[in-house]
């Protein structure tokens, strides 16, 4: 019974990353589809494993599809010579890849994505841990990531990694604040007062059973929305890439697996910052807002709000590659003002007013 | 060796000025290019960065020099053409045309009308070229990949307009000294007129897209602003003359190819700016498309060639192989290149990118004594150590991505 209660978690946890990693290799594939389909191309459609790729209609479909892509562009990161500048710091240099990654493995630790009802009826989330004070252990968790990308640019010893690593660092530390502030009224509303759990994700969700918080706190939802962005350094402001100035950024002098260590952590960035999306605004794996949830008690009930759960993540990942495509990219400075003078006043301001408002309502009650 | 310097903090404002040197630490120098994303070719810019500001910006050109000038004086006018193709080999048609046409003033042949109507299509069809790849490469410097792709696609269908026309994609070698190389083939111009229909859309797209994104116009007005007096100080020319508020077209100004016959009007800017810049080639694609439709609605009849210049223009080769006449004029032209009387002449034509000019000296014979070629883009360039100092790294990009330069045209 010991082994079991410590084998099991370790199991659902590697069954995680797994999928996880998967995830973020078929989010590469599809912000490539995405892009081409977007730009009247064709994308990724010749990749072909020797087997499942000569199936006769199914393995021209899933070739034309670009399925088995992600495992060659993995596979090439692998295989490709290990080349390290002679200019660097090794050390540094070699941690910052990884210190990118973890942050963003470790934060889907405390992500709810599904829910099931115990043999005593009670509604419980899928989730490795669901510890009260979830969101706080994600904002603490993924600000580590950006000492990746200070990692990254300082080690390299060059410069445009250099400007690249500078720019991001300020751009991510000051979006935190904003995003921080925006949540907080999310809870405010979701938490009963005086309740323990307030900062645990699955309180958040059961909140939203009637109602989305995208459609009570549009505000706190848009400033969450342009914060994970930044957070993710995705186009409107990939100031860590910014590729036509920078050349490649904090990660201009990496190549192969660590390189690819810094794509996948991106995507993982994009997927967490997806799922907390649909957590806290878009009712996690609640039905429609106003409808009943339709899922049954049962094992089947519990697949199907996985399955919701997930749908809204790829819509997330769908709107933040759309973006991409669609938008030219901020200067550095804008980035810093939008943040600073726009994103940080409206989130206080959203908060404050939230505040009287539940005072008012209390006052009223009491 | 590091040092480290106390200062205790009191009164903090005077304290700043006294250590106002050493806390501004020193500046950085980059180099950028002559291989760089944001160099479209090989410019390359030496800066001294404070922080994220330029203080100071030296172009270094250079790279792609290959001697252009010189091999001119080696070579008959004809077998001068390909090179041409290679100045802006953004729009070759255009270098094309304009060198036939400087050669042909200085042996003051006048090239029948069809010929002239041809030549006034493929300049303008360059010119949209040309402008889709600047409107597209300068969404992709501000980071709008999305435009470069749709414009693109349209350059590619002009790829194939040309290599229909020319028999070849890139370099087009279209034109000799008294004519083109061969008349328009069969059904090409409405195949032109379908390509207009389809430019169009993708504009309003592109339009769409950038035009009025907020992120876009942050990115663009009011940076790299240049006023009237430095731009024509600098000797710029093109769109990015127009962009500044000079009205300077040589095709309205000193009409050449029968410029005056079309209707056509020529945008102007105000500011100056990096959007001015965009919306002046944006809007110029679609006055090159009427003057497009204009020219395909009246294409005269005719030849294509100086018929009456025997010296010049090689005879057509069916008659070389059947007429002893033609035989010796086809001979003389081939060895010898076309006759052009002793004498010097400039010639500059409104390319894409701005006055392309041919200064030509001639001693008579088939070779020019000296060729000098302007190329607008070394001039437009010209003004980047005054445009740049004071503006922000990013901004870098976005102002040469709004000067539209082609380092083929500039280095030689």
């Amino acid at each position: 019974m010991d082994t079991l209660a410590i084998l099991l978690p370790i199991a659902f946890a590697l069954a995680m990353i797994s999928v996880f990693m998967g995830l973020c290799s078929y989010s590469v594939l599809a912000e490539r589809k995405v892009s081409s389909w977007i730009q009247g191309r064709v994308g990724p459609n010749r990749t072909r494993l020797p087997l499942i790729g000569h199936i006769p209609i199914l393995g021209n479909l899933l070739t034309g599809l670009g399925i088995f892509q992600p495992a060659a562009d993995g596979l090439k990161f692998l295989f490709k010579e290990e080349i390290t500048p002679g200019h660097v710091n090794k050390f540094y240099y070699y941690l910052a890849p990884i210190v990118a990654l973890a942050p963003a493995l470790t934060t889907m630790v405390v992500l709810p994505f599904g829910r099931y009802v115990d043999p005593n009826g009670v509604v419980q989330p899928l989730v490795l841990a669901n510890i009260e004070i979830g969101m706080l252990f994600i904002l603490g968790i993924s600000s580590l990531g950006v000492y990746g990308i200070v990692l990254a640019g300082w080690s390299s010893n060059s410069k445009y990694p250099f400007l690249g690593a500078i720019r991001s660092s300020a751009q991510m530390i000051s979006y935190e604040l904003a995003m921080g502030l925006a949540i907080l009224p999310v809870f405010m509303w979701s938490a009963a007062p005086g309740s323990e759990h307030g900062m645990s994700l699955f309180g958040v969700i059961e909140a939203q059973e009637t109602v989305w918080l995208a459609l009570w706190q549009p505000l706190s939802a848009l400033i969450f929305l342009v914060a994970v962005f930044a957070e993710t350094n995705r186009l409107p402001f990939d100031m860590a890439e910014s590729e036509t100035d920078l050349v490649g950024g904090f990660h201009t002098e990496y190549g192969c697996f660590k390189f690819g260590l810094f794509f996948v952590a991106e995507y993982a960035h994009v997927i967490m910052g997806s799922a907390l999306f649909v957590c806290l605004f878009l009712g996690g794996w609640n039905f429609l807002p106003g409808l009943a949830n339709p899922w049954g008690d049962g094992l089947f009930g519990t697949v199907l709000s996985v399955v919701w759960f997930m749908s809204k993540v790829f819509f997330m990942i769908f709107f933040f590659i759309w973006v991409r495509w669609t938008l030219p990219r901020f200067r550095y400075d804008q980035v810093m003002s939008l943040g600073w003078k726009i994103l940080l006043p409206l989130a206080i301001a959203n908060l404050v007013f939230n505040t009287l408002l539940i005072a008012l309502i209390d006052t009223i009650n009491a | 060796m590091a040092t480290t310097k106390e200062i205790s903090i009191g009164d903090v404002g005077s304290r700043a000025g006294e250590f106002e040197t050493e806390l501004q630490g020193d500046t950085m120098a980059l180099n950028v290019g002559p291989s760089h994303p944001t160099t479209h070719g090989v410019l390359r810019l030496m800066m001294e960065l404070d922080g994220d500001v330029v203080k100071k910006c030296e172009p270094v050109l250079g790279y792609l020099h290959r001697g252009d000038e010189k091999i001119a004086e080696s070579m008959t006018y004809n077998q001068f053409v390909p090179y041409t193709d290679r100045l802006d080999y953004l729009a070759p048609l255009a270098n094309n045309v304009a060198y036939a046409m400087a050669v042909e003033k200085l042996a003051n042949l006048e090239v029948p009308e069809r010929c002239q109507a041809i030549r006034v299509l493929c300049c303008e069809l360059a010119r949209i070229s040309s402008h889709l790849l600047g409107v597209g490469v300068y969404g992709m410097d501000a980071g709008a990949w999305t435009v470069f792709m749709f414009t693109f696609t349209e350059r590619e269908k002009l790829y194939t307009l040309f290599e229909e026309l020319t028999g070849a994609r890139f370099t087009t070698s279209y034109t000799r000294i008294g004519g083109v190389a061969r008349d328009i083939p069969d059904g090409w111009l409405g195949r032109v007129l379908e390509f207009c229909k389809g430019v169009l859309p993708v504009l309003d797209q592109v339009d769409k897209l950038l035009t009025r994104n907020r992120i876009f116009m942050d990115r663009t007005v009011g940076i790299g602003a240049i006023s009237k007096e430095d731009a024509i100080a600098y000797g710029m020319t093109g769109p990015n003359l127009r962009a500044c508020g000079v009205d300077l077209d040589l095709r309205k100004d000193k009409p050449y190819l029968g410029y005056e016959k079309y209707d056509f009007d020529v945008p102007i800017g105000v500011n100056g700016d990096c959007y001015d810049r965009y919306l002046m080639r944006a809007e110029e694609i679609r006055q090159s498309v009427r003057i497009i439709r204009q020219c395909i609605d009246q294409l005269p009849e005719g030849s294509y060639y100086a018929e009456d210049a025997k010296k010049i223009f090689a005879p057509q080769k069916a008659k070389v192989l059947t007429s002893m006449e033609e035989l010796i004029q086809n001979f003389m032209i081939v060895t010898e290149g076309p006759q052009v009387p002793a004498g010097e002449v400039y010639f500059e034509a409104e390319n894409p990118k701005g006055a392309l000019g041919f200064f030509v000296v001639s001693k008579g014979g088939g070779v020019p004594y000296r060729l000098k070629i302007r190329g607008p883009s070394f001039c437009n360039l010209s003004i980047l150590d005054k445009l740049i100092p004071g503006h922000y790294l990013t901004d870098i990009t976005v102002i040469l991505g709004s000067l539209d330069f082609v380092m083929g045209e500039c280095d030689r």
